[in-house]
């Protein structure tokens, strides 16, 4: 194949859009390398017209002449597959960054996702004689404590049958662990290594039924009033300083997953910071290690080349399919895709593509919903279950939810999480919308059933009547708000303080406090008992600003206790203080 | 300039910032002289090259003489730099000599993530509405949302002059020829210019030059802290004309325009500018602050839009009518990374009682809606109000000047002078320290 490359020549240059002229067969998303005096630049065709290909330039085009060879690759970008990928810090074309010299970022410089020298405790899982498929399990390596299979590479579409297995013992990633062979005879040898074209969809599973497990975030707004299920997806719309980024760090911390994937896509590279600063230092709560190990960092800051941001997003999905396919449950969160969109955007732009609204592309929403119709829980070929849980953040252009990257994720993703200007002016942290919000997995008999049986019976009955105080009390403010304090009747004002204390008590969380930063499904049921338990309780009020002194003195009891550890003798001794306050 | 270079005579098109010929071997964002005036490759196509003249094309002829330089925008970096003005070009306009020193890029490669530190010091300016609110760290990259009128660039000459920064390195784009003097003389006058490097684009100078300035600045910032590990300040001011003057190449280079007739790539093309902001792990870091003006305070152009989701934050400055001053709005101005600072490097009670503070602030805001609307005041809401103007005063007007823990003690004397210990909702362990009532 290396002898038949088709080659080209640059003929025109705008920003990272190159034209090249190509001297032979050429695919569309192909892969191909500019060669640039400084530096081999790589490249992906985005159009191709007549005797021209359109490519856009992963890294900077400064300099590049017209006339410049160019050589085609035959395949797509694709990602390397294979134990090491976890605790890495790769760029959106999963180069990784660590290994990268300098402070400065060379352009050209691309380096190996993976260790190729380090050795790997394997031992088989199939046997000689196996017939298997793309996908198959064949043997397993620990990789960070967690089991990393080893599989028949995806793109393998036959059926085989496995000729020899390498015994139990210590291998390099490149080391041949098996020979398969289809039914011709033609035989394979396999390694560790795979590679998969990141554009594709991984379907070597059985079946991909409706997602039905509560997914616990330790997020109170979330998990009490819209869960999202593993599996699920979501998507966290708000304007810029609503704390987009503070809850997608919170739920990636604290989700119950196996792998979590943190696209950075065209954000702050601080935030970046924040996160190869921080996932080392924390605990994670369900396996007691490093945090860090089990996350994957895919970084394209926004500095970097804009078209490889388009890429990171599909570099995270790919490596979360590959884990997934292994039977494991993989938290993938996006920040932000409207980067990606508007990555998407300049380049329509530059092809000088009709445009449709705002100047994005027509087909945006179709590549959205196909994005996220990758996420989702699985069934494997082995019976093993596995799941990629999709969040994706966007930041809509001047905080309008009617633009097209909203309007275009609303229609794909099941939860909406919609962040409030106005709660983040008044400091409600987080300000997701408890009114507009939805999780539409609440609709599905299956998350209904599992709520009832692992939360309890009477569980989505107390949520609903909180949902319920929370609007009537909006609509008691406004009513408030017309009439004047004490032109309503006092039930109005116990209204509205019924759905300020779900509010402040179990709304707000402090994601900087070490305890109230996590909620457990078991104490936020318990704290939604205790508030509704304060709301069912028959008050005589005589006027209306004895309603507020006491919910105020009830609120701030309650905020000592989230600040305070789960059923420890100051919580007890708060919650006693309450019942006291309540009696009188 | 090299001998050999070769001189091209014959332009095919010319509009108002670009012109057109037939020429070979020309690279990408390369610059060429066109006629005398400074211009660069913005699109080749084949033999066909559109280059973007800065100084705009007025009585560029057809056949004006066109001589590529071979090299993309430079500048001499050195010590020398520091207390001149240059124009957008790098060309002093102060009436002193060349600089001499070693000639780098503008616009060089990203910062690999990997190799950047978290910001984590503190910026302290006194002022608390700032300080206190709104915690500046190294590194950080945070603008003034203002409007025209409003005196932001006192308020940024004064956190400048007041940080402790090695350099201060200012790009002026648009700047009036008033504010230009106005700079030039509070650096004089504070007895700082030798630690003040300037880039200078005046409303008298063609609008595209200013594409140059943020970059120049950039470079000659990476310069004192990469090179010489320094913590460098630089103030960008008026990046809204810098956008604008994006809009205006983009259209005679007929791109379809996306919102507000920004182009498409603006997102990038500001993110490329911000995230030069850096704290380096050897000590040296870039700090931006810059100045986006609104429109009537419209932060939904596209503008102010983009560049709230590529910073860390913003600030705001609005009257109050109350005391008469212009304050720092703690509703709407918010410093992502003070968290990374307060509490840490500050005293331990200082998140909370900042938090408490704004809310007591909006509950004001409240109560005044309740006034206006013509209803009656609970005893609460007569308390807030108090507070608020006290806090207005004390703490959120730009002329305050105390240091952090002096902000924190007249907090909690607000406090305890208007309200009752449940209504402040702050931790125990804090009430017990500081609660003394």
């Amino acid at each position: 194949m290396e002898n038949t490359k088709t080659t080209g020549k640059v003929a025109g240059i705008i920003s990272n859009l190159v034209t090249i002229e190509v001297f032979g067969p050429v695919a569309q998303n192909e892969i191909c390398f500019i060669h640039h005096p400084e530096a081999d630049l790589m490249a992906e065709v985005i159009k191709v017209q007549g005797k021209y290909a359109y490519a856009q330039v992963f890294d900077s085009t400064r300099g590049l002449k017209v006339g410049i060879d160019v050589t085609f690759e035959g395949h797509m970008l694709e990602v390397t597959l294979g134990p090491g990928i976890l605790s890495r810090n790769y760029d959106g074309l999963q180069n990784d960054l660590d290994k990268m010299e300098g402070v400065f970022l060379k352009r050209g410089e691309y380096t190996d996702p993976l260790d190729r020298e380090k050795l790997w405790d394997y031992k088989p899982l199939a046997n000689v004689g196996d017939i298997v498929t793309a996908a198959s399990w064949i043997g397993e390596v620990e990789e960070n404590h967690m089991p990393h299979r080893i599989m028949v590479p995806f793109k393998m579409t036959d059926s085989y049958t496995i000729k020899c297995l390498a015994p139990a013992g210590s291998y390099k990633v490149d080391d041949q662990i098996a020979v398969i062979a289809d039914k011709d005879g033609n035989e394979f040898p396999i390694t560790m290594v795979q590679k998969w074209p990141v554009k594709m969809a991984v379907r070597a599973y059985k079946e991909k039924p409706r997602p039905f497990k509560l997914l616990e975030t330790g997020v109170r707004c979330m998990d009490t009033l819209n869960p999202i299920t593993e599996g699920g997806t979501g998507f966290i719309p708000g304007p810029f300083g609503t704390g987009k980024t503070v809850l997608q760090h919170a739920i990636s911390q604290q989700a119950e997953a196996d792998i979590v994937i943190m696209a950075a896509c065209g954000e702050r590279a601080n935030e970046v910071v924040e996160i190869f600063t921080e996932f080392p230092e924390l605990i994670d709560p369900h396996t007691g290690r490093s945090l860090m190990e089990r996350t994957v960092i895919i970084a394209n800051t926004s500095n970097m080349p804009v078209a490889a941001r388009e890429a990171s997003v599909y570099t995270a999905m790919a490596i979360g399919e590959y884990y997934r396919s292994m039977g494991l449950r993989v938290m993938l969160m996006a920040d932000s895709t409207s980067r990606w969109a508007q990555a998407l955007r300049e380049m329509s732009n530059r092809l000088e593509e009709l445009p449709g609204q705002d100047a994005f592309p027509m087909d945006l929403s179709a590549i959205v919903s196909n994005f996220y119709s990758r996420a989702g829980y699985v069934y494997l070929n082995n019976g093993a279950t596995g799941s990629i849980t999709f969040i994706g953040t966007v930041s809509p252009a001047g905080g309008n939810l009617k633009e097209p990257m909203t309007e275009s994720t609303r229609k794909a993703a099941r939860c909406f999480y919609g962040l409030s200007q106005a709660r983040a002016d008044s400091k409600r942290y987080p300000a997701v919308d408890p009114i507009d919000s939805y999780s539409k997995y609440l609709e599905y008999p299956e998350l209904q059933a599992y709520l009832k049986e692992k939360v309890g019976e009477d569980w989505l009955e107390m949520v609903n009547e909180a949902k319920d105080m929370l609007l009537r009390s909006k609509e008691a403010k406004e009513q408030i708000n017309i009439l004047g304090d004490d032109s309503v009747p006092i039930e109005f004002h116990e209204r509205f303080w019924r759905g300020e204390l779900i509010d402040f008590v179990i709304l707000q969380q402090d994601a900087f406090d070490k305890i109230d930063a996590s909620t457990p499904m078991e104490r936020q049921q318990y704290m939604l008992k205790m508030v509704m338990n304060v709301n069912h309780t028959p008050m005589n009020f005589s006027n209306f600003e004895d309603v507020q002194t006491l919910y105020k003195k009830i609120i701030n009891l309650f905020k000592q206790m989230n600040y305070t550890e789960y059923m420890s003798d100051k919580f007890k001794s708060f919650e006693k203080q309450i019942d006291e306050l309540v009696k009188q | 300039m090299e001998a050999f270079q070769k001189v091209y005579t014959k332009l095919t098109n010319i509009t108002k910032a670009t012109v057109s010929l037939k020429a070979d071997g020309v690279g990408a964002d390369e610059m060429a002289m066109v006629g005398g005036r400074l211009a660069q490759v913005v699109k080749i196509m084949g033999n066909d090259v559109i280059l973007q003249v800065f100084t705009g094309t007025e009585g560029i002829a057809t056949d004006s003489e066109v001589i590529f330089l071979g090299r993309p925008p430079q500048l001499k970096v050195s010590d020398q730099l520091a207390g001149r003005f240059f124009n957008a070009f790098g060309n002093p306009i102060d009436g002193g000599p060349e600089v001499d020193g070693e000639i780098r890029d503008i616009g060089s490669p990203s910062v690999n993530p990997v190799r950047r530190k978290q910001p984590s010091e503190l910026i302290a300016t006194g002022i608390a509405g700032i300080d206190l609110n709104n915690t500046l760290v190294t590194g950080q990259k945070i603008p003034f949302f203002a409007d025209p009128d409003q005196p932001y660039n006192q308020v940024m000459a004064n956190v400048a002059l007041r940080s402790d920064a090695d350099k201060i390195i200012l790009g002026g784009m648009g700047l009036s020829n008033d504010d230009y003097l106005y700079f030039k003389n509070v650096f004089n006058n504070a007895g700082a210019t030798d630690r003040i490097v300037s880039f200078v684009n005046t409303t008298d100078n063609p609008p595209v030059e200013r594409l140059l300035v943020p970059d120049m600045a950039l470079t000659a910032a990476e310069y004192f802290a990469v090179d010489k590990h320094q913590k460098v300040l630089v103030l960008l001011t008026d990046m809204t004309l810098y956008a604008d003057a994006l809009a205006i190449v983009s259209n005679r280079m007929d791109q379809i325009p996306s919102k507000d007739s920004m182009p498409g790539s603006l997102y990038s093309d500001l993110s490329k500018i911000y995230e030069k902001a850096v704290q380096f792990p050897d000590g040296g870091s870039i700090t931006i602050i810059a100045v986006t003006t609104l429109n009537g305070g419209d932060i939904t152009h596209a503008i102010p839009d983009n560049t709230g989701y590529i910073t860390e934050g913003q600030l705001f400055l609005r009257r109050d009518t109350e005391i008469g001053k212009v304050i720092v709005d703690p509703f709407r101005s918010l410093s992502r990374l003070k968290q990374l600072v307060s509490g840490k490097k500050t005293r331990k009670d200082h998140p909370q009682v900042m938090n408490a503070a704004i809310r007591l602030y909006s509950d004001a805001a409240n109560a005044r809606t309740k006034m206006e609307n013509g209803f009656d005041l609970t005893d609460y809401d007569q308390r807030t109000l108090a507070f608020a103007k006290e806090y207005s005063n004390y703490i959120l007007a730009i002329d305050v000047n105390v240091d952090t823990t002096e902000m924190l003690d007249i907090t909690w004397g607000l406090f305890m002078k208007h309200f009752k210990a449940e209504e402040v909702t702050i931790k125990q362990e804090f009430m017990d320290l500081y609660w003394k009532k």
